[in-house]
């Protein structure tokens, strides 16, 4: 985890290209920096978390790390949020978290060269266009680029804990 | 013995800072140790040397990370113990207490480096001034004896060997020593300052050299020559390479001095009463070397140990707990094969699961010390509190050795303080009036560990009055706590936790400083533990405090509500039960169970947590009652499954604080289940 870390650190020396990895939600297709993601898995065996909002799933067991899950087509109201043994669970490791999201499927890791990359409309995507770092053309079709370190930290998500740390809490973290 | 370097040449000396933070607190402690088993006695010889080299120690390492102020300290108490060890000064019972307060001093001192604590100087000028009076005293003597010219740290010193001696001195170096943070500058001009002036000279030969190609700037190859005349002792030219050199990279020759050169070799020898000081100090020296670690380095102890981050011991059981959940998974899976045609693998899977046991329990004791850490600490503390109190203490601790988890060693300490404190001041009388009862004048205090089970159980046991019973209930009564005339004596002395009990009415320089038993309870509780008291009046109390081995590890009831496990720590279990139809009453609309006469209120987990529940009725699900920082509540949950241990892990790693657990845990069959924190159930239950 750490080393995945290490390399998103070098990562921004901005070079020609990057790679990203793509993913589909609904009829769209976004991408998100390689260098951040630390698996792909399948969706199984999630707890659910009370009072929690819809698009948060629930948490798994990753080798012994407890890690939240994200549903991004809830979240972002894209396709049909359906469970099977094709799902696919990206797991994220950015701002020192390992976070989960649910996408309906990934198709592939492609080198965009910077200069491709498009800046985003003002709207057009079921995103926010504050997680968007620009669009990109793949065999003709749109490619929607995003932050998902600045995604993963908003308050939106409610991962990230903004409040002061509750005492209790260290007796647990062991 | 390195001069403090101000700029640290490019190695950054702060990421060592805490090793010396550790090292010093430990030589710190040894210290304590020895003088506090001293008592009032003369140390002998060997304890001088502990107590010197402890002192040496962590001045030298405070020299070299730029203590400076530390190493004032130590440098003259050092100075003390070394006319002690000569026999230059003869023992005062005072001392004793002096290097106690220096020892506090030095720790004082220690935190204010480590945490940023506030440090008192006028104490520890205080301190040093008692110990240079100490010395100067001693110096005095000295210079009256034989006038010496060289100034005051020589002169005490030069009584070792009074006459000059040259001497050559070879220094092989480790090449690697400029990494140890040494520097040969100060370690000449430190010789140097040794010599008379003009007796120095230092040349350094190559030992030597390679190839350019294989050079490495980093690595000291050179040899270290120097002639010099000095009326030091040998072991005080030792001492300038104590942190540089091993015994075995340095040559001391004798030279003939060059004014006596002609002199035959009998004739060096000193007067009688000047020999006689020498070789005392020469052979101090000498049973120096014997001892461990008398050549400022520690060589091998009877127990060798690493330090480990403790970041590392989490990985590796975290990664132990995750081998433990796929070997049970694997078992689960030849569960449903043919025994007869599978026989070979489900042999193998026997001997794999003995093996991960194994290894569990191994890579758990990694986190596990010895009791003694904190026990240490009281003989000391019940000595000056006795001595404070006039009262007659005799401590006595037993099973010392019972181990314990590192994080929990850190957290029993405070309570523990408490109750000794308690003890000793409430719990044992003073002497006449033990006499006067028919008792021993000495009461006695009695630390006692031991593991039952899967817990550690630590007493606090007194010989003094016990608990007054009377003045307990009538007190309660007094500061509006629910209690009653006919209450067991166990529930009476569970009213001394109740908040409020203690209060600043009742305090005094010692106990009750308005941190009340029920902070002491409630510091339990946090890590998973219960007090009892037992009391007889006139025989004494004993306080028993019972602990989870660890605190990775809790042990827990899993309940079942539709398809979600959860665990609730077993520590605040009372009992569960199914009730009766006519045991459910509602108060203002809210569900409450009474059980035998009190009217507990029910929490429906499924509804505090929104979960689909397979029961509905209370008389037909199983209901917990549960009791947390004196509360108390009947968790409904759907079923029972079963008692066992989980490992604790933290939610928030990755996610935020989930409101009503104190963690999750991973099953058996690799799912998450919440461990629940009944104080925030109860808080939920309430705002529902």
């Amino acid at each position: 985890m750490q080393r995945a870390n290490a390399v998103s650190g070098q990562q921004s020396g901005g070079e020609g290209s990057s790679e990203y990895l793509t993913f589909t939600l609904g009829s769209e297709s976004y991408g998100i920096d390689i260098l951040k993601v630390q698996e792909i898995r399948g969706y199984d065996c999630v707890t659910r978390i009370a009072n929690t909002p819809p698009f948060i799933k629930g948490v798994i067991n990753l080798r012994g790390v407890i890690v939240p899950i994200v549903d991004l087509r809830i979240k972002f109201d894209v396709g049909e949020a359906t469970y099977h043994e094709f799902t696919v669970v990206i797991i994220i490791n950015v701002i020192g978290k390992v976070v989960g999201i649910v996408v309906d499927g990934v198709s592939d890791v492609v080198a965009l060269p910077a200069q491709s990359i498009k800046p985003a409309p003002e709207f057009g995507a079921s995103l926010d266009t504050r997680y968007i770092t620009g669009l990109g053309t793949l065999n003709d079709e749109m490619l929607i680029l995003v932050d998902i370190e600045k995604l993963i930290g908003s308050d939106e998500l409610q991962i990230v804990d903004t409040t002061a740390e509750n005492p209790l809490s260290e007796v647990a973290s062991v | 013995m390195t001069t403090p370097t101000g700029e640290p040449d490019g190695i950054d000396l702060k990421r060592f800072n805490q090793v010396f933070f550790e090292e010093c607190a430990e030589n710190l402690a040894e210290m304590e140790h020895i003088l506090i088993e001293l008592g009032e006695r003369e140390p002998d010889h060997e304890q001088l040397n502990a107590i010197f080299r402890a002192a040496h120690s962590i001045k030298g390492g405070a020299g070299i990370f730029g203590f400076d102020d530390m190493t004032v300290v130590t440098h003259v108490m050092e100075s003390l113990l070394d006319l002690l060890r000569n026999r230059e000064i003869p023992f005062a019972p005072g001392m004793i207490d002096l290097f106690l307060e220096a020892g506090d001093a030095i720790s004082m001192q220690l935190a204010g480096h480590k945490e940023g604590k506030p440090v008192r100087q006028e104490a520890i000028d205080q301190v040093v001034g008692k110990l240079q009076q100490l010395n100067e005293g001693a110096c005095a003597k000295e210079s009256c004896k034989n006038p010496s010219p060289a100034p005051s740290l020589t002169a005490r010193s030069a009584a070792g060997s009074l006459l000059p001696l040259r001497y050559r001195l070879t220094f092989t170096p480790d090449p690697e020593i400029f990494n140890r943070g040494i520097r040969m500058e100060s370690i000449i001009s430190e010789l140097a300052a040794l010599a008379l002036p003009g007796e120095f000279a230092c040349r350094a030969s190559l030992a030597e050299v390679p190839q350019l190609e294989d050079f490495d700037p980093g690595l000291c190859i050179t040899r270290w020559h120097f002639t010099l005349a000095t009326a030091a002792a040998r072991e005080q030219l030792f001492e300038v390479f104590m942190f540089a050199a091993d015994e075995e990279q340095l040559q001391l020759e004798e030279l003939p001095l060059a004014g006596q050169a002609e002199l035959p070799p009998s004739a060096a020898a000193p007067p009688l009463s000047e020999a006689e000081t020498a070789s005392v100090g020469r052979r101090a020296y000498d049973s120096n070397e014997a001892a461990p670690g008398a050549f400022g380095r520690r060589s091998v102890e009877a127990e060798s140990s690493i330090r480990v981050n403790v970041a590392k011991v989490d990985q590796l059981i975290n990664q132990v707990g995750e081998l433990l959940i796929t070997q049970a998974m694997l078992a689960q899976i030849v569960m449903g094969l043919d025994p007869i045609q599978h026989q070979a693998l489900q042999r193998g899977l026997a001997q794999l699961e003995r093996n991960t046991r194994d290894l569990q329990g191994s890579v758990m004791s990694i986190r596990l010390v010895p009791i003694s850490m904190v026990f240490s600490r009281f003989p000391r503390m019940v000595r000056e509190l006795a001595a404070k109190l006039g009262k007659q203490v005799e401590l006595k601790t037993i099973g010392e050795s019972t181990e314990l988890d590192k994080g929990l060693i850190e957290r029993i300490t405070d309570p523990l303080c408490h109750l000794v404190r308690n003890a000793l001041d409430h719990g044992l009388e003073s002497a006449e009036t033990r006499v006067a009862n028919g008792k021993e004048p000495t009461g006695t205090l009695c630390l006692r560990a031991s593991q039952v089970g899967g817990r550690i159980v630590i007493d606090v046991i007194d010989d003094g009055a016990g608990l007054n019973r009377e003045r307990i209930v009538a007190k309660a009564q007094e500061r509006g706590i629910p209690c009653s005339e006919s209450m067991s004596d166990e529930e009476a002395w569970q009213l001394i936790f109740a908040p409020g009990f203690s209060t600043a009415e009742e305090v005094t320089d010692l106990s009750g400083r308005g941190v009340g038993m029920d902070v002491v309870l409630k510091n339990v509780q946090a890590i998973g533990g219960r007090v009892q008291i037992a009391s007889e009046p006139g025989e004494g109390s004993r306080f028993t405090i019972s602990l989870p081995l660890t605190l990775a590890i809790l042990e827990g009831l899993s309940v079942a509500v539709g398809t979600e496990k959860f665990i609730i720590p077993i520590n605040v279990v009372i009992e569960s039960l199914q009730p009766k139809p006519d045991q459910l009453k509602s108060v203002n609309g809210k569900e409450v169970v009474q059980i035998r006469g009190d009217y507990l209120p029910i929490l429906r987990l499924h509804r505090l947590f929104h979960l689909e529940p397979e029961v509905l009725a209370p008389e037909r699900g199983i209901l917990i009652l549960v009791e947390a920082e004196g509360e108390r509540g009947a968790i409904m949950v759907d079923a029972l499954l079963d008692e066992q241990q989980v490992v604790v892990k933290s939610i928030e790693t990755n996610y935020k604080k989930v409101e009503g657990s104190a963690g999750a845990t991973i099953l058996g069959d690799g799912r998450v289940a919440l461990i629940l924190d009944l104080t925030e159930l109860f808080m939920m239950h309430r705002k529902s």
